[in-house]
């Protein structure tokens, strides 16, 4: 054979999605500058964006991994609840302190993703069914914990609330015309560490290319050596794990528990996925189009509430047409990258 | 000189509901040797493959393994690839949203991190290597076929396997591909490997194998060392007929007489189709039962398939009583006068919900076009000729077709063929599955047929019955038509030794 017939890499599925999200969510940005004014170029109305969103990203990475391998966890969001109202109430007892706070809140995750990683993985039942179950039961949970919301006063967990870290070199000349640097909430560090973290995971080890190895073909997977239900079980378990995580930085965002708290974040957990690349059907997807994919959630939902169509339905319709613009785009795109393989 | 066994299996059962896939099967497979495992379609190789790679856990049986002492368990692929047993299954196992390099490596490397740089470049000079023209970081599922194929071919042939298992890996390899596993299989043989080589391809056996295996219906027909074994044997030992029987069957019932009498009703010229038939030439002729032969897979039903217009005719033309006919689909098929009985009845044949009625007339109804329906009168009275005519047992003609006896649905689907009066009608394995009596009906029906100067092909797995039915037949073998057999040629030793072709006498 020739070595002229051999054809290059090329980008893989997975980048060429990603690419596409990355540049949609450029063009989203520059059009909102274009068009709605000098807002969105202040530094403070991005870093915004990420100190309102952090808890988004951080769930939408464990929803991304557990959608690479082909699976669905929907129960993240009242996980998050339960875990704010949990961490409240803990900080509203005499000699609660902010570290038993966030040991619990990891151990709500780790608890969660064993039992529903066992379910999933080693019994076989479908993830959709087990997480669903898995959302009930922390709605419950959380109204037991406790009813109704309240603020937590503990002194300790204030002074961490309050802690922002500010950006170098970044910053904006406010009316006044004095210098206000702009800054982050610590929950955007620890998101950003997350998403490096599990981008590192996906490309560079073992357990990663075997959420893809399972998304791509399960039953090829375990004839090629992988433990099938082993690395199930890890993508379920770090999927609550971050979302013990994301419930702690959604509690020191809002200061406060409540039933009602993080309402819909596993739709737009998985709405953030689909943007960022992500294919339901398993084996496609990357965590740094998951974390543009929140961006370009938010993003449009800024820039309808400047426009002054500040009803929730108008954003929830606008969120629906970029899904589904989305999808067209990648779809088309798939389509025609298969065509041209096949030439 | 007899080499050490490197893999043993002994007395290995596997039973699945209702079926007795393997029973008792021993097989010695030596290192260094090249050792076919050959069978019809259902004989258990599939099944003995699967039991070895853990894809099965075998009910009963030993299986030894050089350099662990005792019998060792397989429970997962994971173990049979600790053990030094890796596999090319038929169906391609790899993952197509991986790259190339990582479907060679996966589930196998011993460090948790990836290199991708040096993982890249083993996969690079594997790929060279084995002139598989492809690179590392291509995405699996944008290769063809072929190449995903030789892919799975270098990922097992990379590990330091004692046994490689290549379960019909050149289904999907054109003769060059095919030449270059050749050549790598010698060149492991060499090294001490031990392959085991399942293939339909005769030729491929006799080719590169050492050894062969014979299974039928679950059981070990036996061991042979492939000089010891001309193909006409190992035909007759797949399809479990002996050559001395062979001999004393001569056929007793030679109406040749009647063959080459009526004129071409049918004439098919170059005809190929979607599922890979090389071109043929067929015709028949008015009064006369030919019939297809070969192994199961050999390209039998695709024929007559391409004929009906059931599978997408690639090439070709087709004339009826001399005129060309366009058949795309069954229904112009129909039109001309073809009626077909599919070979899976449960299928392409009944509609199992509906009831023997509906089943009889629905052909006669497509034909007529749904907006005209029967009147109930007419339908029942068609039903019930048909019901009487054939000795269909069933209660009544409302009852569903699903609740009545392979043998009586069979009866009902060829009364629907019947009802449109077809000229020429094509009857795919008719006898499978249903009681002797039935299948002796059946085969008198298709002569009936004839004598009233009607066209029948006639096609079926029990060679007995070919003869008994057919004035002519045509042998298949490997997806081509290799002959064509009338009057004192048509005996058992004959048609097999054409399905075997090669280097007969």
């Amino acid at each position: 054979m020739d070595k002229a017939k051999i054809k290059k890499g090329g980008l893989s599925d997975t980048n060429l999605l990603l690419l596409i999200t990355i540049v949609v969510f450029f063009l989203m940005y520059a059009l909102a500058v274009a068009f709605l004014g000098q807002g969105f170029l202040k530094p403070q109305t991005f870093f915004n964006i990420l100190n309102e969103n952090a808890a988004l990203i951080i769930l939408s990475c464990g929803m991304s991994l557990v959608m690479i391998t082909g699976g669905i966890d929907i129960s993240v969001g009242t996980l998050t609840a339960l875990v704010c109202m949990s961490c409240a109430v803990l900080l509203d007892f005499k000699g609660g302190n902010v570290t038993t706070a966030v040991f619990l809140a990891l151990g709500i995750g780790i608890a969660y993703g064993i039992v529903q990683g066992f379910l999933i993985a080693y019994l076989n039942i479908q993830p959709f069914i087990v997480s669903l179950a898995g959302l009930f039961f922390a709605k419950g949970m959380t109204t037991i914990v406790n009813a109704t919301q309240f603020n937590v006063e503990n002194e300790e967990f204030k002074a961490l609330k309050a802690i922002r870290v500010y950006v170098p070199g970044m910053g904006s000349i406010n009316k006044k015309g004095i210098y206000v640097p702009a800054y982050v909430e610590p929950g955007v560090i620890i998101a950003l560490v997350v998403v490096i973290l599990l981008f590192v995971i996906l490309k560079w080890t073992k357990l990663g290319r075997g959420f893809y190895a399972i998304g791509g073909n399960q039953q090829s997977a375990s004839m090629l050596g992988i433990n099938v239900k082993r690395t199930k079980f890890c993508a379920y378990l770090m999927c609550s794990v971050l979302a013990g995580i994301g419930g702690f930085v959604y509690f020191m965002h809002v200061g406060s528990g409540s039933p009602s708290h993080a309402a819909g974040a596993e739709m737009n957990a998985i709405a953030s996925s689909i943007i960022g690349g992500t294919m339901l059907t398993g084996g496609v997807g990357n965590i740094v189009g998951t974390f543009f994919g929140v961006l370009s959630l938010s993003t449009i939902k800024n820039i309808v509430s400047s426009m002054g169509l500040d009803e929730s339905w108008w954003t929830n319709i606008t969120v629906a047409a970029m899904i589904c613009v989305f999808l067209l785009v990648q779809s088309l795109v798939l389509r025609r990258k298969a065509k041209l393989n096949k030439k | 000189m007899e080499k050490e066994p490197i893999l043993k299996l002994r007395g290995i059962c596997k039973y699945f509901p209702g079926v007795r896939a393997l029973q008792d099967v021993d097989f010695t497979l030596r290192r260094g040797e090249i050792h076919a495992l050959m069978g019809e379609n259902g004989a258990g190789k599939s099944t003995l493959i699967k039991v070895l790679t853990g894809v099965y856990v075998k009910d009963a049986g030993e299986v030894h393994i050089e350099g662990h002492e005792g019998s060792v368990n397989i429970h997962s692929p994971q173990d049979a690839q600790n053990l030094g047993i890796s596999t090319v299954y038929q169906e391609i196992s790899l993952c197509p949203n991986l790259t190339v390099a990582e479907n060679m490596f996966i589930g196998r490397e011993k460090s948790p991190i990836t290199n991708w740089a040096k993982m890249n470049k083993r996969a690079g000079e594997m790929l060279s290597a084995l002139d598989i023209p492809a690179s590392p970081t291509m995405q699996l599922g944008s290769c063809s076929i072929a190449i995903q194929q030789m892919v799975a071919i270098a990922r097992a042939v990379d590990m330091e396997c004692k046994v490689l298992i290549l379960d019909e890996p050149t289904s999907s390899l054109d003769e060059q591909e095919v030449e270059k596993l050749f050549k790598l299989m010698r060149d492991l043989r060499e090294k001490g490997v031990g392959i085991i080589f399942v293939t339909h391809f005769l030729d491929q056996v006799y080719e590169v194998c050492d050894r062969i295996t014979v299974l039928r219906d679950g059981g070990l027909v036996g061991e042979y060392v492939i000089e010891d074994l001309p193909r006409v044997e190992l035909v007759s030992k797949m399809l479990g007929k002996e050559l001395d029987d062979m001999a004393e069957i001569k056929s007793s019932e030679s109406d040749e007489e009647a063959e080459a009498k009526g004129d071409i009703i049918l004439e098919a010229k170059g005809l190929s189709s979607s599922e890979g038939i090389k071109p043929f030439d067929f015709h028949i002729r008015a009064g006369e039962v030919n019939g297809f032969t070969g192994l199961l897979g050999s390209g039998r039903s695709e024929c007559v398939r391409a004929i009906f217009g059931a599978d997408r005719v690639t090439s070709g033309t087709v004339s009826v009583n001399g005129k060309q006919v366009k058949i795309k689909k069954p229904i112009d098929a129909m039109k001309a006068g073809i009626g077909y009985l599919p070979e899976d009845r449960k299928r392409d044949g009944i509609v199992s919900e509906l009831s023997v009625r509906e089943n009889i007339i629905l052909a006669l109804q497509v034909m007529k076009g749904f907006f005209k329906p029967f009147s109930r009168a007419k339908a029942e009275a068609f039903a019930d000729e048909y019901i009487k005519l054939l000795e269909i047992k069933t209660a009544s003609s409302d009852t569903p077709i699903g609740q009545l006896s392979g043998g009586n649905q069979q009866k009902v689907i060829l009364a629907r063929w019947l009802l449109t009066n077809p000229s020429y009608l094509i009857l795919d394995e008719p006898t499978r599955g249903i009681d002797i009596g039935t299948k002796i009906e059946i085969q008198k029906m298709a002569l009936q047929l004839a004598k009233e100067g009607k066209s029948v092909t006639f096609i079926s797995s029990e060679i007995d019955e070919m003869l008994r039915t057919c004035s002519r037949l045509i042998v298949m073998r490997d997806r081509k038509v290799v002959g064509e057999l009338t009057g004192s040629d048509l005996t058992q030793g004959k048609i097999m030794s054409t399905i075997a072709g090669g280097d007969n006498k």
